[in-house]
């Protein structure tokens, strides 16, 4: 069974063993607007935690996509350079970014659950 | 991941609860809380590109230059005809600075009439940007008293865009004789009481209206337009992606005190009694300039991929030497790709010449472009 984490930069990160997929979260997809392009890593780049891993443009502006947790990219969407509005139709499902082979477990633990992130961005609003 | 900043300590415009409530995502706007879309960006720019979309422009500055010499005096400061205005025409012009910069650009209408206030003498209306308003006004007011004219700040009034093919239609039915206006056209007209300046223009590459309203009455007046199937709110990020793909500059950006209105590639708005006369700040560099070409010159820039580049970007010719930078930049609905403006050098600036925009360390493959992006809508 998968375990989803949050940032605090609004990534998310579901883990399933040794892989964590990442994209953004459906309130960042919100925030940012009609997606028209994301940049994405090459596979095999080693990336650590809260490195600039891949850059989505909006209509109005780029913004940096950070590695909520290290490891090697081992897989990337693929879908959305022909369809960047994923992102934005289902940002937390066929809106992923990159898959990566995580590199340290420990480093999941100071990432927020589905409860402390909905409450988090509650604060910031 | 940057979020906008909140618009608390701005200023509001008379509609400010109409956004609110229509959904509005408020920012801060040189100094104004405005919204930057409601639905979305796209969606917000194809209701003008397609249909019809409301704007609230409120945050503009509105004027009138009144006296009896109020031509001949904007003339001085500006290389657009204005003295050739006719009653109830408008122009896009510039307030140029000694050296041929650009302190701001501007619509200047000439009023009549019942419009202009002065039977007895001649009276301008002018829309300034908004976060160059406070300096221009300081300075046309200073400017135009040796000339004894006087500067009007009008407060009390909104500002309306209301763009699109569908716009005119729309209007009519609540305004009659709205449609009648002529591009570049401006008339009195009256609503609920209420006197509306409205003129057929726009920012956005479209046919479409500007409708100045009295505080007062500028909620109902949205309202009773938005009763139509046809019209939507948009915001600034609609507004911004429209008139990037219209090839219109943004001051501040495209445009500012060390670009010139021929460098810009304005020298369309500079009359040819101007040219010939003279006469107005910076005139020795822009004359020189129109007679004997400017060094650089924006151009309209096509990417070839999907990556936008945004303002600036370095531009670089096909051998990966620097030659400009790009000043607007983006996603063009429309268009379907991305675009962007910038300066180049002059050598660089032909149609189809390649070139490449740095982005995050890339050199984006494009070519230099005309504008408009697209084909305007104006109905002429």
């Amino acid at each position: 069974m998968p375990t989803t984490y949050y940032s605090e930069d609004h990534e998310w990160l579901r883990v399933d063993g040794a892989t964590g997929t990442v994209g953004i979260t459906d309130h960042a997809q919100e925030q940012l607007g009609d997606v028209v392009f994301v940049e994405l890593p090459e596979i095999g780049r080693t990336v650590l935690k809260g490195d600039d891993m891949a850059v989505v443009e909006s209509v109005k502006a780029a913004s940096e996509i950070y590695a909520p947790a290290g490891g090697e990219v081992i897989e990337t969407n693929g879908a959305l350079e022909d369809n960047p509005a994923a992102v934005n139709e289902d940002a937390e499902g066929d809106g992923w970014f990159v898959r990566l082979k995580l590199a340290d477990p420990a480093e999941l633990e100071d990432l927020m659950d589905a409860e402390a992130y909905a409450a988090f961005v509650d604060s910031q609003s | 991941m940057a979020t906008d900043t909140g618009p608390e300590a701005a200023r509001r415009t008379p509609l400010y609860d109409l956004h609110v409530a229509q959904g509005g995502r408020m920012v801060d706007f040189a100094g104004y809380a405005l919204p930057v879309q409601y639905r979305g960006i796209i969606a917000e720019h194809e209701q003008a590109r397609d249909r019809a979309a409301l704007f609230d422009v409120s945050h503009m500055g509105q004027a009138r230059i009144v006296g009896a010499r109020a031509a001949e005096a904007l003339e001085s400061l500006v290389p657009g005809d204005i003295a050739g205005l006719g009653a109830g025409r408008m122009r896009y012009t510039q307030l140029t600075d000694d050296n041929g910069g650009i302190r701001d650009d501007l619509m200047v209408t000439r009023l009549a009439g019942d419009a202009s206030g002065d039977a007895s003498g001649d009276a301008l209306a002018i829309v300034v940007n908004a976060a160059c308003k406070d300096d221009d006004f300081a300075y046309l007011g200073t400017a135009l008293a040796g000339w004894d004219c006087s500067l009007e700040v009008d407060e009390s009034s909104a500002l309306l865009a209301f763009q699109g093919p569908e716009a005119a239609a729309v209007l009519e039915a609540e305004i009659p004789g709205a449609d009648g206006l002529a591009f570049l056209q401006g008339d009195l007209f009256h609503w609920r009481g209420a006197p509306l300046w409205i003129s057929r223009s726009g920012y956005t590459g479209e046919d479409g209206f500007e409708i100045s309203v009295p505080a007062s009455h500028a909620t109902a007046l949205a309202e009773a337009l938005l009763d139509s199937e046809e019209v939507a709110l948009a915001g600034l990020g609609a507004r911004d992606s429209l008139r990037l793909e219209a090839g219109l500059c943004l001051y501040g950006h495209d445009i500012d005190l060390t670009t010139t209105p021929v460098e810009a590639g304005l020298s369309w708005s500079i009359g040819k009694r101007r040219r010939a006369e003279g006469g107005f700040a910076g005139a020795g560099t822009i004359l020189d300039q129109l007679r004997n070409g400017a060094a650089r010159r924006r151009i309209g820039l096509r990417l070839e991929g999907r990556a936008p580049a945004r303002e600036g970007a370095e531009i670089c010719d096909a051998g990966g030497a620097p030659v400009g930078r790009v000043t607007s930049g983006g996603f063009g609905p429309t268009v379907g790709a991305p675009v962007a403006m910038g300066y180049v050098a002059a050598g660089h600036a032909a149609p189809g010449t390649p070139l490449t925009l740095t982005v995050r360390g890339r050199a984006l493959p494009a070519r230099a472009a005309c504008l408009p992006f697209i084909a305007p809508g104006y109905r002429r």
